[in-house]
């Protein structure tokens, strides 16, 4: 019995290698009489303004090595470097340096020409200086993230005492708010990490990358969260919230660390105190499900941090080490982190009003998933660029 | 950025700006004449510009070489006592780089962009043996006067794949002139580059008013050996097939007379066959550096149709001869470029080598 397992196991596969052989050694598309050219893809994955001219990390998805013949800028011609040389194999990234005079806050034009004379573009919207690995600016991209993340996760919290004294419909005009909450990130991160998705080389799959990982996620934290055959509440469920929000946060680190980093974020200020108000919601959320016990101070500071410490995180990566396809993948997860703590609060805000032989779809439950959704969505207009 | 930082970066931006056609610019060469040598023409100087080497031997011609390959077929005496110029001429498809590992998928005269430059001598009998050996059907089209015939169009001298055609008239009227594929669709067949010069020197006996000037062009005089004669052919590539060029060139190569400029001795006259065959865009020209020149407009007259022009513009298919001196410049490097800012940053610029 033993034995046969094995064999039924390495079968398929001695048998798929012979397939695998006498393809390659028959072409059998020989017989189909056509050879179009290579299939050839170039994805821009970073861009690097200095005083010694434009870099960009590119990479290669080509259905044969690809060789990168010249490279324009602005439409002309222009002396380069790649590091490694030789044909990308596909897969393969390279930094491509060009010692371009580039213009601070005007736009460029790169056009990548293959030896089949394929053409990729990549523009420059508006050309800033890329951040410096400096203690200043390290420090202040740190900053940043600690007013977009920490600050207003730490301020919402500070609500528990009046969630305290709300009352029996209070507290599920607040549970309910929180899935209103919830249900805006869903579709802010879902969006985001399906946009960022698209701009990764197609090696990748972005999107499909965002859609695997989300279910991933939700069903493995589902099953965490419910390990002790029930689902998580009071301070379990507060953790869950924090992670799911965190890992929100993380996305918005990474939209505003690049932005800034790009001279994409021309409110600058503006833009940062919006999502300080936008954010404060989210502490409101977390500390909802803890208003009926006691919280020790360091499971504040703890769910402080997992909630608003990744905005900090983000902005550096976004700052200092951009990649698409893990921007997808950690976006993926972020939305099936909310998804769960979504159930789950959708679950407790039930059990407690069963508890109380009222019903979970109430009026009150109602108004506050409507207030929820509708405070997000307008601080939001303070954060579109 | 520290303004520090911005100020030296502003500095660099604007130095970059003085050498933005490829020589740096210091500024001692702007305010004084300093001796030629201080002009820095190696190519790692240069930061506008093509990265690499052609292979022109894998090509199978060199834009050097194709500057002054004039071909005068194989001549032999015709009963009538008018001489014969008989050429071989094949069309086939072929992948040429056009810039430093830049290919690009050629259609071609005898293999080589731009094709063969025929040269004949006014009121010679021309006979081309053009066999088509390319994946689709070709033509000859001369622009010269000849009968309906012989145009070389679909339907008058159009050759399918494997099959072959004489065109045959007399080589009139002298001047610059050019040969290429009508065959449609035409834009297809023209940039993939089917075409070449037909360049027809003046019989001096046919004109006695100006016979001096008709022998100096004349191939072979001893009037025409003191000229330094070149053939400039200016083409485009569009590699992506969007209907707009991503390389520009005389004769082919993007930089290939940047990379090796064009050896002038200053002392004796220079003649240009200049011809536009330039696709998609409306018109190309040449700007000469330091100097003017006398241009003839397709070539069709003894007497300049412009005197004293250091730019002259030309439609596709337009030509024409420029004559120019060195003889009281200093030695040094002179360049030469389309006056269209967008063709010299894709490809079209040169230097002459003035010695």
């Amino acid at each position: 019995m033993r034995r046969r397992a094995w064999v039924s196991l390495l079968l398929p596969l001695v048998l798929l290698g012979a397939a695998i052989a006498t393809f390659v050694a028959t072409n059998p598309l020989g017989l189909i009489g056509v050879s179009p050219p290579p299939l050839e893809e170039l994805t821009v994955e970073r861009t690097r303004l200095d005083d010694t001219g434009i870099a960009l990390k590119v990479r290669a998805v080509g259905s044969e090595p690809m060789h990168i013949a010249q490279v324009q800028v602005d439409g002309a011609y222009w002396r380069f470097t790649q590091t490694p040389g030789g044909p990308l194999a596909r897969g393969e990234s390279v930094w491509l340096e060009l010692p371009y005079p580039w213009v601070e806050d005007e736009l460029h034009e790169i056009t990548v020409i293959t030896a089949t004379g394929v053409t990729f573009h990549h523009t420059i919207e508006v050309a800033e200086a890329s951040p410096r690995v400096s203690a200043r600016q390290v420090a202040g991209y740190g900053l940043l993230g600690l007013f977009v993340g920490v600050f207003p996760v730490a301020l919402g919290m500070c609500s528990r005492p009046a969630l305290q004294h709300a009352g029996a419909r209070g507290f599920q005009f607040v549970l309910a708010l929180t899935l209103g909450l919830l249900a805006f990130l869903l579709v802010d991160t879902l969006e985001e990490g399906l946009e960022i998705g698209a701009q990764a080389a197609s090696l990748f799959q972005g999107q499909t990358l965002v859609w695997l990982a989300a279910v991933v996620a939700f069903i493995t934290l589902v099953a965490i969260g419910r390990r002790h055959h029930r689902p998580p509440e009071g301070r379990a469920l507060a953790w869950y919230l924090a992670l799911g929000i965190g890992l929100h946060n993380l996305g918005e680190g990474l939209a505003i660390g690049g932005a800034f980093a790009t001279g994409a974020a021309a409110l600058g200020t503006f833009l940062v105190v919006g999502f300080t108000l936008h954010n404060l919601t989210e502490g409101v959320g977390i500390a909802a499900p803890l208003t009926r016990e006691a919280v020790p101070a360091w499971a504040w500071g703890g769910l402080v941090a997992l909630a608003g410490l990744p905005a900090v995180l983000g902005t550096w990566i976004g700052a200092y080490a951009y990649a698409p396809h893990w921007s997808a993948l950690f976006l993926g997860l972020g939305v099936g982190a909310i998804l769960q703590v979504l159930l789950e609060v959708a679950a407790y805000l039930q059990r407690t009003a069963a508890a109380r032989e009222g019903r979970a779809i109430s009026a009150t439950s109602v108004a506050g998933f409507a207030a929820g959704v509708a405070v997000m969505y307008a601080t939001a207009f303070l954060i579109q660029t | 950025m520290p303004a520090t930082n911005r100020r030296r970066f502003l500095k660099n931006s604007l130095w970059g700006a003085g050498s933005l056609l490829g020589l740096p610019l210091p500024r001692a060469l702007a305010e004084t004449t300093p001796p030629a040598a201080s002009v820095d023409a190696s190519p790692t100087s240069r930061r506008m510009i093509t990265v690499g080497e052609v292979d022109h031997q894998r090509n199978g011609f060199d834009p050097s070489a194709i500057l002054t390959d004039w071909d005068t077929g194989q001549v032999r005496q015709l009963s009538d006592g008018r001489r014969l110029r008989e050429y071989q001429i094949t069309a086939v498809d072929k992948e040429i780089e056009i810039a430093p590992g830049l290919f690009f998928p050629a259609w071609t005269y005898n293999g080589r962009v731009p094709g063969p430059t025929l040269r004949a001598t006014e009121g010679d009998r021309i006979r081309i043996h053009f066999v088509n050996a390319g994946s689709h059907t070709h033509t000859m089209h001369f622009h010269g006067i000849h009968s309906a015939r012989m145009d070389g169009i679909p339907g008058a001298g159009e050759v399918a794949p494997g099959e072959s055609f004489i065109y045959e008239f007399d080589a009139k009227p002298f001047g610059c002139h050019l040969y290429h594929c009508h065959s449609v669709p035409l834009k297809r067949h023209i940039h993939k580059g089917l075409y070449g010069a037909f360049i027809v020197d003046p019989d001096p006996a046919k004109h006695p008013d100006h016979a001096q000037v008709a022998r100096s062009r004349l191939l072979g005089s001893d009037a025409n050996a003191r000229w330094q004669e070149f053939l400039l052919v200016m083409n485009g590539f569009d590699t992506n097939f969007d209907e707009e060029n991503e390389i520009y060139a005389v004769n082919s190569v993007a930089h290939a007379y940047v990379n090796r400029p064009i050896r002038i001795a200053r002392d004796r006259p220079v003649r240009l066959y200049l011809i536009n065959v330039t696709e998609f865009d409306p018109v190309n020209s040449l700007h000469l550096h330091a100097n003017f020149f006398d241009y003839y407009d397709q070539g069709t007259t003894l007497t300049p149709t412009l005197r004293t022009v250091d730019t002259v513009m030309q439609c596709q298919a337009q030509r024409g001869i420029l004559e120019f001196s060195f003889a009281d410049h200093e030695p040094g490097l002179y360049m030469f470029h389309a006056h269209q800012s967008e063709f010299v940053e894709l490809g079209w610029m040169s230097f002459f080598e003035v010695v």
